[in-house]
C-alpha cells in the first residue's frame, strides 16, 4: 500500500504529461466561430458592381449558401480564386461574396479579368459585416443553411482537398436537411 | 524588514511599468479621462484574434485596430464594461478574452491553482508532522559502538 502511493506523483505526472502532449497537435489558428448557430447578421450595404443596388441580409436567406470574405489585397484570395470559379461552374449552391475593406474599382477589375464566382458581391467597404461576422482575416468561408443560420466557418484559402473533405459535405448534409423540410 | 523593502519596491516597479506600457498609437479623442481610463483597460483585456499573443493595445493588425476602434467608440458612447465583452464574445468567441469568466466550464482554471495549493500544503504539513515525530527519537550509541567509533577517530589521527 505505501509503495502504491509512492507511484502516485508518476501516474500524475504521466497523466498530465499526455494530456500537455495531445496540446501540441492542436492549431491556435484554428479558432471556432462564435457565430456558428447564429443568424447572419443583419446587413444593409451596397452591391459592389452597382452602390445603388442594396442587399440586405434577408436577400440571403432561403437556400443553403457559401458566404465568401475576399478582397483584392488578399493573396491568399487569389490563390483561392480559381477554385471558387471551379465551384461556381458546379453549381451546387449559390456563392456569395463578402468585398471586404476594399476599393470598389479594383474589385471590379479583378472580377473581370479573372472571372466572377459570386451570385451576388456584397461590399463591404469599411469592414462592418466583417466585424459582426467576426472575420478576422480574409479568405474566410461561412456555410449558411436555408434559413440563414450560420453553420460552419472556415478561416482560410478553400481549396479542392478543404472542400471535398471538409466543406462539402456539411453543404451536402444541409441541403439534406432543407429538402426534409420542404418535404414534411 | 529590509525584505519587506526589496518587496515593496519590485511591486512599485510593476505598477509604474504598467502605466508607462499604456500608450496606444491611434489618435482618438475621448470626451473624458474616465471615459479614456476605462477603454484603455478593456482593450487591454481583449485579446486580438489574428495576432494571438498580443492584446488589442499591443496589435497592430488590421483587425486590432479596428476592435479597439470599436471599444473606444463604444466606451464613449456610454457603454457598460459588460455590453462591450458581450459585444466581442458573441463574435469571436470567449476566447478573447484574457481573463475567462467564471462558469462551470472553467471552474478547474480558476479554482485548479488554490486546489492543488491546498494539496500542498496539506501535504507539506504531513511530512513536517512525521518529520518531528521521527526526530524524538534519535538513535543512541550503546557503549560498544561508543569504543569502536572511538578507535576508528584516533587511528585516522594518526
Amino acid at each position: 500500500m505505501k509503495k502504491l502511493v509512492l507511484f502516485i506523483p508518476l501516474i500524475l505526472f504521466l497523466g498530465m504529461g499526455i494530456f500537455l502532449y495531445q496540446g501540441l497537435f492542436l492549431n491556435p489558428q484554428e479558432l471556432d466561430s462564435a457565430l456558428e448557430g447564429k443568424p447572419i447578421p443583419t446587413f444593409k450595404l451596397e452591391k459592389l458592381e452597382n452602390a445603388d443596388k442594396i442587399i440586405t441580409n434577408e436577400d440571403l436567406t432561403g437556400h443553403v449558401s457559401v458566404l465568401n470574405v475576399w478582397a483584392t489585397w488578399c493573396p491568399a484570395c487569389k490563390y483561392e480564386h480559381p477554385y471558387m470559379m471551379t465551384l461556381a461552374r458546379q453549381n451546387i449552391m449559390p456563392i456569395y461574396g463578402i468585398n471586404y475593406r476594399d476599393d470598389r474599382d479594383a474589385a471590379i477589375r479583378e472580377l473581370k479579368r479573372e472571372g466572377n464566382p459570386y451570385t451576388k458581391n456584397i461590399y463591404d467597404v469599411d469592414g462592418r459585416l466583417g466585424l459582426d461576422l467576426g472575420v478576422y482575416g480574409a479568405p474566410e468561408t461561412f456555410i449558411v443553411d436555408h434559413n440563414g443560420i450560420i453553420r460552419f466557418r472556415y478561416a482560410g484559402p478553400v481549396d479542392h482537398q478543404i472542400w471535398s473533405e471538409i466543406l462539402y459535405p456539411k453543404v451536402k448534409q444541409l441541403q439534406d436537411e432543407e429538402k426534409k423540410e420542404g418535404v414534411s | 524588514m529590509r525584505l519587506l523593502g526589496i518587496i515593496l519596491s519590485i511591486c512599485l516597479s510593476f505598477v509604474v511599468a504598467t502605466q508607462v506600457a499604456a500608450t496606444p498609437v491611434d489618435t482618438y479623442q475621448f470626451k473624458s479621462d474616465t471615459n479614456q481610463k476605462r477603454a484603455l483597460e478593456l482593450a487591454h483585456g481583449l485579446r486580438c484574434p489574428q495576432c494571438q499573443n498580443q492584446n488589442l493595445i499591443d496589435s497592430s493588425s488590421p483587425v486590432a485596430r479596428d476592435l479597439r476602434l470599436e471599444v473606444y467608440s463604444m466606451v464613449d458612447e456610454g457603454k457598460s464594461d459588460d455590453e462591450i465583452i458581450n459585444f466581442m464574445t458573441s463574435r469571436y468567441g470567449e476566447f478573447v478574452l484574457y481573463k475567462p469568466k467564471l462558469e462551470s466550464k472553467t471552474y478547474i482554471l480558476w479554482l485548479g491553482p488554490f486546489a492543488l495549493l491546498a494539496l500542498g500544503l496539506f501535504i507539506g504539513l504531513v511530512f513536517v508532522r512525521k518529520q518531528r515525530n521521527g526526530a524524538s527519537v534519535e538513535a543512541e550509541l550503546s557503549a560498544d559502538d561508543q569504543k569502536q567509533l572511538d578507535e576508528l577517530l584516533k587511528r585516522s589521527k594518526e
